[in-house]
C-alpha cells in the first residue's frame, strides 16, 4: 500500500498506508486526519480537501482536470502552484512516499 | 461517569455528528446506534458509480472501522431503538437494554415512499447498500428497465441503467422532471439530455399496474419492464420522536439550534424539519432537506451546540446530481423565485440559472459550471448582494461579490 504523509499546518505529521486506488483524500478522511474536510465525499464538489503537494511529487501527479481547475480557484486558502484537491490524487505505487501539506483551513 | 451522547441513526448525519463532537473536543462517551448492519457509509454513490460497478463496496464506508475505536465512538449496529423516555433521558433497544443519555441526537433519516398500485410488490427501491446490490444483480440479467419517478434518484438510476446498455423508460406523474426541486428550465434540459441518450421519458403519466415484465398505463398502453425501480420520494422517520411526545411537522420539528421540543434532544439530517433562512418565507420558512450537505452541516452545528459555542444553523443548502456527463449543482432553494437569469448557454450544456425573488438572489442551478456553483454558495452564505444584472453579465467576476 502506498504511504502518504499528511502534514498539518501546525507541523504535526501522520503517515498512513492508503490502499492502492483510493484517493489521498479517502486515506485521510477514513483515518481521521484533521485538516482535510471533504464535505462532498470525494465528488470534486466542495474544494475542502485542498492540499499542497511536495514539489518532489508534482511531476508524477495526474493532470488537473477542468473541474479540479475551477474548484482550485475556490479554495478557502489561496491556491499555489502545487495546490491540488486530494480527492483527485490516486494513491498509486508511483506516488509511494507522497507528502502533502494541509492549509490552515478548508472552509 | 456521564451518560454522554447517544446518536440514533447510523447514516451520514449520525456518523458526522460523532466525528464532529470529537473534533470539538468532546470527551464523554458517544454511542452511535444504527439499524443497518454496516458501519456508516456513503449513500450518494449507490445510485451512481456503485450501481454502474465502477466503485467497489470497500470504498463506501465513511470512516475506517478502526477510527471509531481510536476516537472512542461506540458503534451499535443492527440495533433498533424502540422507545425514548425523554423525561428520564433514557432509550430502550429492541433487545430490551435500557441506555441513559445526557444528550440525544436523532438522525433517524427517512425511508422510501412505497407505491400503492396493483403489482407494486414487484418494484425495487434504493436506499441502502443491500438495496443497491439487489438492483445490480437484477439489472445484470435484464434488458428492459422502467423507472417510476422522475426525481433525482430515479434519473440517476435511469442514467446508470442506460450506461449499462439497458432499454430504459422513466415514468413521472407530474408534467415535468424533478418538479419538487428544480425550475422548468432545468427540468426541460434534463428531459432532453435523457432523451438524447435514448431514455424514454413519459410525463404526466399514470400507471394502472405493474405486470410480470411490463408496466400497464392508465390509457391501456404498455412498456416492457423486466426490472421496475421506484424512486417516488421518502417519508421521514419520525415515529420514535412522535411516540416520545416531541413536536413533529413534516419531520421532527427543531429550532434554529436544531433542538427539538425537548431541550436534551436534537434532530438532524433527513428526519429534521428546521427553520431555514434560505427557504420561501411565504411557505412558512421551515424545510426538511435530504442531502449530504444538510446532514454534515447540521451534524457540525449540533456538535458545537453540545461542546462549544452554540450557533444557529445558517449554512446555505447545496446539492448535486450526476447524470451522464452532466454535473448538476444546486445552491440555495429556488422555490418561490420570480426572476431567472441564465449565464452561459443551455444548448452548450454549460450554464447556470440564477434565481431571484423581489430582486434578491436566492438560488443558482449550475450544469457543468463548477466555479459558478461555488461562487453562488459563497454569496448565499455571506449574505452579500448579487444583482440580476451582475448575474447575467459574463464579464462580471462572481468571486468579486
Amino acid at each position: 500500500m502506498p504511504k502518504v504523509t499528511y502534514i498539518a499546518h501546525t507541523g504535526e505529521s501522520q503517515t498512513i498506508d492508503v490502499p492502492a486506488g483510493y484517493s489521498v483524500m479517502e486515506g485521510a478522511v477514513r483515518n481521521g486526519v484533521d485538516g482535510i474536510v471533504a464535505e462532498c465525499g470525494g465528488a470534486c464538489m466542495c474544494a475542502t480537501c485542498h492540499v499542497f503537494v511536495d514539489e518532489a511529487f508534482l511531476a508524477k501527479l495526474p493532470p488537473i482536470g477542468e473541474e479540479q481547475e475551477e474548484m482550485l480557484n475556490a479554495t478557502a486558502v489561496a491556491r499555489r502552484p502545487n495546490s491540488r484537491l486530494s480527492c483527485q490524487i490516486p494513491a498509486i505505487a508511483a506516488l509511494d512516499g507522497l507528502i502533502v501539506r494541509m492549509p490552515e483551513r478548508q472552509t | 461517569m456521564s451518560a454522554g451522547v447517544v446518536i440514533i441513526g447510523g447514516g451520514q448525519a449520525g456518523a458526522e455528528a460523532a466525528s464532529a463532537l470529537r473534533a470539538q473536543g468532546y470527551e464523554k462517551p458517544i454511542l452511535l446506534i444504527g439499524d443497518e448492519n454496516q458501519a456508516p457509509y456513503q449513500r450518494p454513490p449507490l445510485s451512481k458509480a456503485y450501481l454502474m460497478g465502477t466503485l467497489d463496496a470497500e470504498r463506501l464506508p465513511l470512516r475506517a472501522e478502526s477510527l471509531y475505536d481510536k476516537q472512542h465512538i461506540e458503534l451499535l449496529l443492527g440495533q433498533t431503538v424502540v422507545d425514548i423516555a425523554a423525561p428520564l433521558q433514557r432509550i430502550r433497544l429492541r433487545s430490551g437494554s435500557v441506555l441513559p443519555y445526557e444528550h440525544l441526537i436523532l438522525a433517524t433519516g427517512a425511508r422510501n415512499r412505497l407505491l400503492q398500485i396493483k403489482g407494486s410488490e414487484r418494484a425495487l427501491y434504493l436506499r441502502t447498500l443491500p438495496d443497491a446490490d439487489t438492483i445490480r444483480e437484477r439489472l445484470a440479467s435484464a434488458t428492459s428497465v422502467a423507472v417510476i419517478g422522475g426525481g433525482f434518484i430515479g434519473l440517476e438510476i435511469a442514467a446508470a441503467a442506460r450506461k449499462l446498455g439497458k432499454q430504459v423508460c422513466v415514468i413521472e406523474a407530474a408534467p415535468r422532471l424533478m418538479a419538487r426541486a428544480v425550475s422548468p428550465l432545468l427540468s426541460d434540459f434534463f428531459r432532453d439530455a435523457h432523451e438524447k441518450e435514448g431514455v424514454e421519458i413519459l410525463l404526466a403519466t399514470g400507471i394502472e399496474e405493474i405486470e410480470d415484465a411490463a408496466i400497464r398505463f392508465t390509457d391501456g398502453s404498455r412498456r416492457a419492464a423486466e426490472v421496475v425501480l421506484a424512486g417516488i420520494g421518502v417519508v421521514p422517520n419520525v415515529e420514535l420522536a412522535r411516540a416520545a411526545g416531541l413536536a413533529v411537522g413534516n419531520g421532527i420539528a427543531v429550532d434554529e439550534f436544531l433542538i427539538t421540543s425537548d431541550p436534551n434532544i436534537f434532530a438532524i439530517g433527513d428526519c429534521a424539519e428546521f427553520p431555514c433562512v434560505f427557504a420561501n418565507a411565504r411557505a412558512g420558512g421551515r424545510v426538511r432537506l435530504e442531502s449530504v450537505q444538510n446532514a454534515v452541516d447540521q451534524a457540525k452545528c449540533v456538535a458545537r451546540g453540545i461542546e462549544g459555542t452554540p450557533e444557529p444553523y445558517r449554512d446555505p443548502p447545496w446539492f448535486w446530481t450526476d447524470q451522464y456527463n452532466y454535473r448538476f449543482q444546486m445552491a440555495g432553494l429556488s422555490n418561490g423565485h420570480d426572476e431567472t437569469i441564465v449565464r452561459g448557454d443551455a444548448a452548450s450544456g454549460k450554464f447556470t440559472a440564477f434565481y431571484f425573488k423581489d430582486k434578491r438572489f436566492i438560488a443558482a442551478d449550475s450544469v457543468n459550471r463548477f466555479a459558478d456553483h461555488i461562487a453562488a454558495r459563497k454569496i448565499l452564505g455571506s449574505g452579500t448582494k448579487l444583482t440580476p444584472e451582475q448575474a447575467g453579465d459574463e464579464a462580471f467576476d462572481l468571486k468579486r461579490v
